[in-house]
């Protein structure tokens, strides 16, 4: 378990923008991830992804790590945003635009 | 797993909150819930989650699969 921990330690430190997702940015497996990855994809924020489904380690070991028990989990900054729901919220009230204009993260203009 | 459960659990976890439950798919494991309670008060989002999730426990980890939140405080659920 300790590995995998470091594991998701570092790629939430060399990430701007993370998203565990289940499946992929262009195979999503579950419409909650898809959703999010689909909101950021439309502010053209640059971002990764890590498919949970691949390693069952890192599936549970990222629940225990933010004591959140769902799956998609965004991180910024090296810090835990939230899931699909909050990431929405965020996204209508227009703060996740501004949060992403201020990493000066835009993958295109 | 049914509304009710979920709402009875949410509502010993956060004492005096006021709690809705709709199970979005009738498979019994995809769920949305409106939450509105003081404790939320000065409290982010992940926080307000979090608290929820708290109250939810195991069943969180088992038999919930999707739990779609809006948490509010009293004074926002007015607006």
């Amino acid at each position: 378990m300790a590995n995998t921990i470091e594991q998701i330690q570092s790629t939430i430190a060399n990430n701007k923008i993370v998203i565990f997702m289940k499946g992929s940015r262009n195979f999503p497996m579950c419409g909650f991830s898809a959703a999010t990855v689909q909101i950021f994809e439309e502010l053209g924020a640059s971002f990764e992804t890590v498919d949970v489904l691949a390693d069952e380690d890192l599936r549970q070991a990222i629940k225990t790590y933010s004591s959140w028990p769902t799956i998609p989990q965004v991180y910024m900054n090296g810090k835990f945003l939230g899931g699909c729901d909050i990431v929405r919220e965020l996204h209508e009230s227009g703060e996740l635009q501004s949060l992403v204009d201020q990493l000066g993260d835009r993958a295109h203009s | 797993m049914d509304p009710a459960e979920i709402k009875r659990l949410i509502e010993e976890g956060l004492p005096g909150s006021t709690v809705e439950v709709r199970d979005t798919t009738g498979g019994g494991d995809h769920f949305e819930a409106l939450v509105v309670s003081s404790s939320f008060e000065g409290k982010g989002l992940v926080e307000r989650h979090q608290a929820v999730y708290q109250a939810l426990g195991d069943a969180m980890r088992v038999r919930v699969h999707a739990l779609a939140l809006k948490t509010l405080t009293p004074e926002q659920h007015q607006r």
